[in-house]
């Protein structure tokens, strides 16, 4: 097939070897997949959009709730504390180590809250078939921009290596928090393996909707 | 293969769809295009380097300042790991040897591994550089896991006088270094690996290319 005479709109370049390819829409549950470097170009599932808005709503409670409780419990002879995420996060203040401090907060909370606002804001307009949002192109870049920043799943491994770390120390239990996050870490997994980027980017051009 | 380039068209690397070459920014989602980025490996070896020099200190200096009763201890990553060895907890000891310096030191390598196999034109397979790359764009992150229990253990055990256990200045620099290697992780285009192996194999494409940039 001679490419150079399709539409540009029809035609895929591979993100990551810039191999191009006359885009076809896969059956929900297939993937395009590129030829050279074997990259996913298009995945799209059924009832994805919807599925991507549950997350994204799940994310957004479990962020805020984790924000409040404990995640772990201390006790030793008689003595007892407890710590919850924001006394994590805040646990550098004083000195140069607030920046420590500060891109905690950011990594655990804040960019996974923006990134689940953000991909409400796209997605809820072009799944229930209204005109996107105007600035949602931007919106859904900067989301996928924030992807490798986002760090809650990595935080829920560190409380178990922390467990560990002081349990000789004191006695130490899992508060109600650390299964929000333990939650927190599937729900981001499966938000992310159930976005066909190329899909939403395809509906945000006005052509169709998002389902 | 016909890349995007060879037809004469820029592609968007954040949305994959394409443009005529010379349009500056994306349509669609208003990203730069750049058919291949020069200043890419400019950018990897600066962030790259300060991700390296950051790393040192983070390994000279305590990551955790522990008070007891009757002592202060100030541990270093390594000698944190050698501690729980020592206490039995060698699993944990792996994971936090693995995370802080198996995978940093591993990353350093393959980044600039990466960078000069681009510029050299190195013959080892592109599709396993190519993975090489995922898996240092998808590893990084988790290096951060012991910034998180520096934080974890300092909010938590402050036990008044009994024990009490703070953040020490290597914390700082070691965020600052998986920082800093993510972003050079980042700027690296991955589209370069495939170049040379197109040239290689068909000197007349290159003439197109050259003519093209």
């Amino acid at each position: 097939m001679n490419l150079s005479a399709l539409p540009l709109e029809d035609l895929i370049a591979c993100p990551r070897c810039d191999a191009l390819y006359h885009a076809a829409q896969p059956a929900a549950g297939e993937r395009a997949v590129c030829g050279r470097c074997h990259s996913v170009l298009i995945a799209p599932r059924r009832r994805a959009g919807m599925t991507i808005i549950m997350m994204a709503l799940t994310v957004t409670v479990l962020v805020l709730g984790a924000l409040w409780f404990p995640f772990l419990r201390i006790s030793t002879s008689g003595l007892q504390n407890s710590s919850t995420l924001l006394d994590a996060a805040l646990s550098f203040v004083g000195g140069p180590l607030l920046i420590v401090s500060l891109a905690v907060v950011a990594l655990i909370v804040l960019v996974p809250l923006t990134r689940a606002l953000l991909i409400l804001y796209v997605l809820v307009p072009i799944v229930f078939d209204r005109p996107p949002r105007p600035s949602a192109r931007a919106a859904f870049r900067l989301a996928e921009e924030l992807r490798p920043w986002s760090m809650a799943e990595i935080f829920a491994i560190g409380c178990a290596v922390s467990l560990v770390k002081v349990a000789d120390l004191a006695d130490i239990s899992f508060g109600p928090a650390f299964y929000m996050f333990a939650g927190l870490v599937v729900v981001s997994i499966v938000q992310d393996t159930w976005m066909c980027r190329w899909s939403v980017w395809k509906s945000l051009d006005g052509a169709e909707g998002y389902r | 293969m016909l890349t995007a380039r060879d037809a004469g068209l820029v592609a968007c690397t954040r949305c994959t769809r394409v443009w005529p070459i010379g349009q500056t920014h994306c349509d669609r989602c208003g990203s730069r295009l750049e058919s291949r980025d020069d200043k890419s490996l400019s950018r990897v070896w600066a962030w790259l380097a300060v991700g390296l020099m950051c790393y040192i200190p983070a390994n000279l200096y305590p990551m955790l300042v522990t008070k007891t009763l009757t002592s202060s201890y100030n541990s270093t990553i390594v000698g944190g790991a050698i501690e729980l060895m020592h206490g039995g907890a060698i699993v944990v000891a792996l994971v936090i040897l693995v995370a802080s310096v198996a995978i940093p030191i591993a990353k350093f390598v393959c980044i600039a591994y990466l960078a000069l196999s681009v510029r050299r034109g190195v013959r080892a397979a592109p599709g396993s550089r190519q993975k090489m790359y995922e898996i240092v764009e998808y590893i990084g992150r988790w290096s951060m896991i012991d910034v998180f229990v520096v934080a974890i253990l300092s909010s938590l055990v402050q036990l008044n006088v009994v024990a009490a256990i703070n953040p020490g200045p290597a914390s700082l620099a070691f965020a600052c270094s998986v920082i800093f290697t993510m972003l050079s992780a980042q700027a690296f285009d991955p589209r370069l690996i495939w170049d040379h192996i197109e040239a290689d194999e068909d000197p007349a494409s290159e003439g197109a290319a050259e003519t093209i940039r």
